[in-house]
Parts: C-alpha cells; sequence; structure tokens
C-alpha cells in the first residue's frame, strides 16, 4: 500500500480539522475567524483526503452535485436572512427585527450567526468544486513528473 | 497634540526583518523559472505576511490570510500547474528602456506619496481617528458582539459581505462553465480528447 503513513495520518487529522473549522464558524463572535476562515478549513480536510486516496474517492463522499445545490444554499441563505429580516419589519440584514424585545441585541448574536453559516457554505463548496474541476481534469501524475 | 515617533521596539525589528523577507522571496519568485519553485515560494510568502499581520494585531486578516492565501491558494496553484508546463519559458534578455522609464516613474511617485503618511502605528493617524474610532466605540452599544472585525463584517457592512460571498459564488460558477461539469441530470462525458478532434474538424 503506497504512502501508508501519510493515509493514517489524513484519517486521524480529518475529524479534527473537520471540528476546527465548525469552531471557526461558530466560534467568530468571540475571537477571529468566521464564515470565510472556516470554509477554507473545512474544504481543506476534503483536499488533504483527495490528496491521499485520490479525488474518486473523495467524489464519493462528496460528489459534485452535491457542492453546487450547497454553494446556492449559502448564497440564499445569506440573502434569504436578509428577507426574513425586512418581513419581520425590519430593513434588509438589519438583525435586530429577529428578536427586538431583547436589551442585549440577541437579534444580531442570530443574525451574524446565520449569514456566517451561509458564507461559510457558499466558501467551502466552491473551493471544492474549483479545486475539482482543476484536478480532475489530469490523470493521476507519477512521482517524477512534479 | 505632539508629534508620534515610533519606538525602536523588539517587536519594530521583528515587523522589519518580516518585510526583508517578504522582499527576498518576491525577488526570488521573480528570478525562479521552475513552476513548482514559484508555487512554494508564493506559498511561503503568503505564510510570512500573515505573521506580519498578527505582528499588526490583525489576527482575523492573518487568520484568513494562512488559510486562504497559504493553504488554498497554494494548492489550486499546483493544481493549475498540473494542467500546463512545469517551467517557464526562458524570456530572451532584451532591454526595454520604455518600460524601465515607467516602472521607475511609478516607483518613485509611490515613495513620493509615502512622505505624506501618517507615521507607522501613529494614533492620530485619520483611519484611526474617525470611522475606526467610532466602531470601537459603539458596537458593544450597537452589536453587543466581543469581536469588532465580525461586527462590521457581517453586521455594519453586511450588505459588503453579501456581495462578497456573490464574487466567491460568482468565481465557483465560472469555474465550472469554463472547465464543464456536465448538466445535473448526467448529460454526456466529453473529455479532453474529443473536444480537440472536435477542434480540429
Amino acid at each position: 500500500m503506497e504512502h501508508l503513513i501519510l493515509k493514517v495520518t489524513t484519517k486521524l487529522l480529518f475529524a479534527p480539522i473537520i471540528l476546527f473549522a465548525f469552531y471557526v464558524q461558530f466560534h467568530g463572535d468571540y475571537g477571529p475567524g468566521g464564515g470565510f476562515q472556516a470554509g477554507i478549513i473545512f474544504a481543506v480536510a476534503f483536499i488533504l483526503h483527495a490528496f491521499c486516496f485520490g479525488l474518486d474517492e473523495t467524489k464519493k463522499v462528496l460528489p459534485q452535485q452535491a457542492l453546487i445545490v450547497a454553494m446556492v444554499i449559502g448564497v440564499l441563505f445569506y440573502a434569504g436572512t436578509g428577507v426574513a429580516t425586512m418581513l419581520l419589519g425590519g430593513s434588509f440584514l438589519g438583525y435586530d427585527a429577529i428578536d427586538p424585545e431583547s436589551t442585549h441585541h440577541a437579534g444580531q448574536h442570530y443574525g451574524i450567526l446565520l449569514v456566517e453559516f451561509g458564507v461559510g457554505m457558499t466558501v467551502a463548496a466552491t473551493m471544492l468544486t474549483i479545486f475539482y474541476h482543476f484536478t480532475g481534469r489530469e490523470p493521476d501524475i507519477d512521482q517524477k513528473d512534479w | 497634540m505632539t508629534p508620534f515617533e515610533v519606538e525602536l521596539t523588539p517587536i519594530f525589528f521583528l515587523d522589519l526583518s518580516l518585510l526583508t523577507m517578504l522582499l527576498l522571496v518576491a525577488i526570488a519568485m521573480l528570478r525562479s523559472r521552475h513552476l513548482f519553485a514559484v508555487v512554494m515560494l508564493s506559498g511561503i510568502y503568503s505564510l510570512l505576511s500573515a505573521a506580519f499581520f498578527v505582528s499588526l494585531d490583525a489576527v482575523d486578516v492573518a487568520f484568513t490570510e494562512a488559510a486562504v492565501g497559504a493553504g488554498v491558494s497554494t494548492v489550486l496553484m499546483l493544481a493549475g500547474m498540473l494542467l500546463t508546463a512545469r517551467k517557464e519559458k526562458p524570456k530572451m534578455p532584451g532591454r526595454a528602456p520604455v518600460a524601465l522609464a515607467a516602472v521607475f516613474a511609478t516607483g518613485a511617485a509611490l515613495i513620493y506619496a509615502t512622505i505624506d503618511m501618517p507615521a507607522f502605528g501613529d494614533p492620530n493617524a485619520p483611519a484611526n481617528v474617525a470611522v475606526g474610532q467610532a466602531y470601537v466605540d459603539e458596537t458593544p452599544n450597537d452589536i453587543a458582539v466581543p469581536n469588532i472585525v465580525t461586527a462590521v463584517l457581517a453586521s455594519y457592512r453586511g450588505f459588503d459581505t453579501l456581495g462578497e460571498t456573490l464574487v466567491v459564488f460568482t468565481a465557483g460558477l465560472a469555474v465550472i462553465l469554463l472547465l464543464g461539469v456536465g448538466s445535473l441530470r448526467g448529460g454526456r462525458k466529453v473529455s479532453d480528447t474529443d473536444a480537440n478532434k472536435a477542434g480540429d474538424q
């Protein structure tokens, strides 16, 4: 079996990387990070998987069709949050409309979490899409060809 | 208001050495013809700038630079490099006096412009006293989120961030359209060789 150490390490690291992505995603209010960074980290876990096990194996886990859907849902999630705040009587992306009774701006917290989720989803799906398309064009190359 | 002077702390010398290394990496990238080395050097360049941003206390930017610049960009550049040649074509040595004059004139103008800029880290610089200070003062009352960067990004300027997300989405869409994914319902698979044959006819 080729590259056994790399494969075992990737399997060990895969779950912690995803977990870190979610930490960065949902902890963006309190520390550095947010949807953009979390989306990239999420995508990187799958890129690492593709490097070690081949793109076809990764595509079985996360097919291209699912990525397109995730890309669209992410953008719609963001814009939808804006529409929802309008329907609740506020302005576009005026998150205070989500929880107007709150004395500590809970609506802002919810709103930021929602839009960051949309950002993260779009970024992760887009990065993986670009990666799939660039790598998927060339058959696997030899070690010497680098 | 007394004029602000930069203190010569160890951090300042760290900044200087990081900037020097950035310059050296950039020159090495210019001189190398081996594309794999250039891609790797661009990753190093991003990592160095991320370290520089940390030293400037801009951790959010540093995080993004490390993840996007040093991480994913390098991977995408490698993937792009696989689709082309491994080495840049050797450039014919020649003189281009107009280009050289243009570069020197632009450089001189840029250096001349820095004379008017506020000193590095000046708390009285326009960027720090007007809008920047307003965000720092008002975020605890308006948004009540500890990380001001997130407050500005997702709430104060939520509309801008929607635009940025759309830009990322459009980039993905463009790659799908250019490099092809087939239709969602399956469709007919076309390989590069088929496409070339079709082009020859």
